[in-house]
């Protein structure tokens, strides 16, 4: 461990006993003492590399120099420049694969400097001490952009556009904006009011959201290109994969889209006061390994469910979730079956689900993306009872809008084919996050927007 | 938004309100629905739209009041307004030259066969009609359906009006006396579009109905709505809501449909204790 820089500030957590009744945010982020010791520990490097993993290039040592004057206000300002949701970030995003797996203490043997940790206490004082805040929207000369989808892809793209004078326009086919930030990533890990907060900052920029619209369906893509100079199409990966297996719509069955649409935007762990039911029961499983199935599982504890398994067909090491909430999974009770695959939903003959046979699996030759590839152990064949099963094994673009553009190029697996610079097939229209790129992360979504943005602004201006 | 403009008492159990709604008027195309929520605490309720007034900038809704959320739907009154309205949501119905088609509309079904039936008729098609309800009470749009259609029948449960019995009796007795049926398009409970689609079946009958199962966004984004036809896992609310019918997996959608029951249940008692009902 080197001299200086210490341990790091660990986060305080409501305590798993207690966190598994609620619904309530289970970090509890750092306090102004804890923020400005983590803040000390960072070398306020000339040459960061840190800055590299991040999609979007915040200034993480311009931003930590600030913090540790204690001037928040400038922290903040330093933040939004390149990022203008750091309290979702700084909560979500996966900082160990990259930007704190860049920084440089990480090569003197000591842990890196907790960079979401510091980025959610900036983002969280901005939302406190900011709520007045009224920037003056810039006067809007320079034309009128449409952006589907409320995502974080859109979003960006939509805070840039409005940033350089157009007048912007986001169509939401749900009844509420934020994409998976809403209906996907539950308020024990991201609470709504923080999405809320950041959304609202760019409602104040001047940005205008017409919720409830299907583009493809309520408006058409023609109409929109007829009322707009530019479109951006960030419509995201929403379409949930099944496993193709018998017995997959037997009654107890969920995707996880489905699951965490109820208990997130229908806010179903408040029924009956809410309306929308949501049935987890004392035995669940969660096929799958990534931070969709890590939230599926902690919820439906948080549901009451008695016992949650995570059947992952390879094992503990290829777990793709952010670090942090496995961690919290586990200390929260989930029980995990690696190298487990199911290959049938068994029935209890009305109807319901009532077990999985699976095999079990072992770990064979690197795959393409580097993972040893799991194959299955002939005759290992074996059933595990559960009566609630969340399949989480990954999602798709949703083929509606694009089925609806006829020149638009997709690829073979339905994403919308643009290049880095959101640029698409057909003039003036662009596309960035997940239904360019599949199911990839929240700021590298951003990242894609905000380019997108640069693009529109480019062709535009011309 | 998503203002009330008129609201009509169809039957004891039904009613119809007018919404204005441009947008949807616009779109719309008959055989497509609508997801409403009627507020903050409101689950995502899906209807079909029954009629259209692109004048007014409007859409007609009638629904049944089955649990919690038709039931408060139903105590909204002309000038409320609904929180959310998406939509038109669902493929429009294949309106198409095929002769003669038997529309069979099964209690609430009558709302959504009306606007297929009349546009089949506007596109020269002999329509045939066949309404089925418990009893005469419960039938609505007798009229607007006898209108546009080539021949009418009424079939209720108890004989309280027309004959007595079900659609299906109706149907089988026009086809045996020598109809020459080229499709039928079956709307109403699932028993019924089961019984219609087995019955023709037997005769070899191209047959559709509009499959109603539990949905929450009605975009494809959660297959929630997932119905097997063909040995296939569709979702209705994207690849339907019609299909054929001699495909569809009726078993496996009766059950999902009693999914949520003691969650239905318990949800319509606390709101009726609140309504002091
Ligand atoms: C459960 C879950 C947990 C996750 N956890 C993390 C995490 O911890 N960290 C991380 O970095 N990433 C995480 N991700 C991934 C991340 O959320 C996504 O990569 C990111 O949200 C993609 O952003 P997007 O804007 O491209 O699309 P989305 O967020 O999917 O937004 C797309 C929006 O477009 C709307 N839309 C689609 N079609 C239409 C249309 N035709 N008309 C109008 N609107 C339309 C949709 O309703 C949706 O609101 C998670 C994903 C899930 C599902
Ligand atoms: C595409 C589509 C179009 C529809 N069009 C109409 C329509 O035009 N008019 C109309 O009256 N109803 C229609 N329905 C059914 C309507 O959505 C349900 O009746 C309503 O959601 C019930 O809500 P609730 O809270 O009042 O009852 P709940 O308490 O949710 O349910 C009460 C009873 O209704 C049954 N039920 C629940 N959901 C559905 C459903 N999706 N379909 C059928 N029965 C259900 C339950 O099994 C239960 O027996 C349609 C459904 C779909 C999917
Ligand atoms: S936005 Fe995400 S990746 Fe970038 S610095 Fe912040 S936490 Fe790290
Ligand atoms: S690499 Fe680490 S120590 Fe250096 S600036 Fe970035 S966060 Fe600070
Ligand atoms: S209702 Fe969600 S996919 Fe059909």
């Amino acid at each position: 461990m080197m001299d200086g820089v210490g341990e790091k500030t660990q986060v305080s957590k409501q305590n798993p006993g207690e966190r598994v009744k609620n619904f309530r945010e289970v970090s509890l982020g750092y306090s102004a003492d804890e923020v400005l010791r983590e803040a000390s520990r960072c070398l306020s490097c000339s040459n960061p590399s840190c800055m590299e993993g991040c999609p979007v290039r915040v200034d993480i040592p311009g931003f930590i120099k600030h913090i540790k004057e204690k001037d928040f206000d400038k922290a903040a300002d330093r933040l939004r420049e390149s990022n203008i949701f750091p309290a979702v970030c700084g909560r979500v995003c996966p900082q160990e694969s990259q930007c704190e797996i860049y920084c440089v203490l990480n090569k003197m043997g000591a842990e890196p400097v907790s960079v979401g940790g510091l980025e959610r206490f900036v983002g969280d004082w901005l939302i406190k001490n900011r709520v007045d805040e009224s920037p003056s929207p810039p006067l809007s000369t320079s034309g009128g952009v449409a952006v589907i989808g409320s995502g974080p892809a859109g979003l960006s793209c939509a805070a840039e556009l409005i940033k350089n004078g157009y007048s912007v326009v986001v169509f939401e086919s749900l009844h509420e904006p934020g994409g998976v930030l809403r209906y996907g990533i539950p308020e024990f890990r991201l609470p709504k009011s923080v999405v809320d907060s950041e959304i609202d900052y760019l409602k104040r920029l001047g940005v205008e959201f017409r919720l409830n619209v299907l583009v493809g369906r309520t408006v058409s893509f023609s109409d929109l290109r007829r009322d707009f100079d530019a479109i951006f199409i960030g419509s995201g990966a929403g379409l949930p994969y099944f496993l193709g297996l018998p017995g997959e719509n037997l009654n107890g069955v969920y995707s996880a889209n489905e699951f965490l649409t109820r208990v997130n935007l229908m806010k179903a762990y408040l029924f009956p006061e809410y309306d929308t039911p949501v049935r987890v029961g004392s035995k669940v499983a969660v096929v799958g390994g990534g931070n969709v199935a890590m939230d599926s599982a902690r919820a439906a504890l948080r549901l009451g469910a008695g016992e949650v398994h995570v059947v992952y067909r390879r094992s503990g090491g290829e777990l793709p979730a952010r670090q942090e909430e496995v961690v919290n999974a586990r200390g929260e009770g989930v029980v995990f079956d690696y190298l487990t695959n199911p290959v049938e939903f068994l029935g209890d003959g009305e109807g319901n689900v009532s077990g999985l046979r699976c095999v079990r699996m072992e770990l064979g030759e690197p795959d393409s993306s580097g993972r040893r590839s799991p194959v299955p152990v002939k005759g290992s064949d074996f059933v595990l009872d559960f009566d609630t099963v969340i399949i989480a094994v990954g999602q798709g673009p949703n083929p509606l809008l694009p089925s609806t553009i006829p020149d638009l190029e997709v690829s073979d697996r339905g994403n919308v084919k643009a290049g880095r610079d959101g640029r698409t097939s057909l003039e003036r229209v662009y596309a960035g996050g997940d239904i360019v790129t599949g199911a990839a992360t929240v700021i590298s979504a951003m990242a894609a927007g905000k380019r997108a943005a640069q693009s529109i602004h480019e062709d535009l201006k011309t | 938004m998503n203002e009330i403009l008129s609201r009509e008492r169809v039957h004891s159990e039904a009613v119809l309100l007018e919404v204005r709604s441009p947008l949807i008027a616009q779109s719309y195309q008959p055989g497509q629905f609508i997801i409403l929520r009627i507020h903050e605490r409101g689950e995502r309720i899906p209807l079909t739209v029954a009629d259209v007034n692109v004048e007014a900038g409007s859409i007609s809704l009638i629904f049944q009041e089955v649990g919690k959320s038709t039931k408060e739907l139903a105590s909204f009154e002309v000038g409320d307004e609904l929180l959310d309205l998406l939509g038109p949501l669902g493929n429009p119905s294949k309106i198409r030259e095929y002769g003669t088609v038997v529309c069979v509309g099964g209690g609430i079904g009558v709302a959504p066969i009306y606007p297929i039936a009349r546009a089949l008729a506007d596109k020269g098609n002999c329509v045939v009609s066949i309404l089925g309800a418990r009893c005469d009470e419960l039938l609505f749009w007798r009229e607007r359906m006898d209108e546009l259609s080539d021949s009418f029948y009424v079939t209720t449960d108890d004989g309280s009006c027309g004959r007595a019995g079900f659609v299906t009796d109706q149907l089988r007795d026009l086809i045996d006396g020598g109809l020459k049926v080229d499709r039928v398009i079956a709307i109403g409970p699932l028993v019924m579009m089961s019984a219609v689609s087995g019955l023709t079946k037997e005769y070899g009958i191209e047959t559709v109905v509009s499959l109603n199962p539990i949905m929450v966004d009605g975009t494809g984004m959660c297959g929630s709505c997932r119905v097997t036809v063909n040995g296939e896992t569709r979702f209705a609310c994207v690849d339907g809501p019609e299909f054929n019918a001699h495909e569809v997996d009726f078993d496996e959608l009766f059950h999902r449909h009693g999914f949520y029951l003691r969650q239905e249940e318990l949800s319509l008692k606390r709101y009726l204790e609140a309504c002091g009902k």
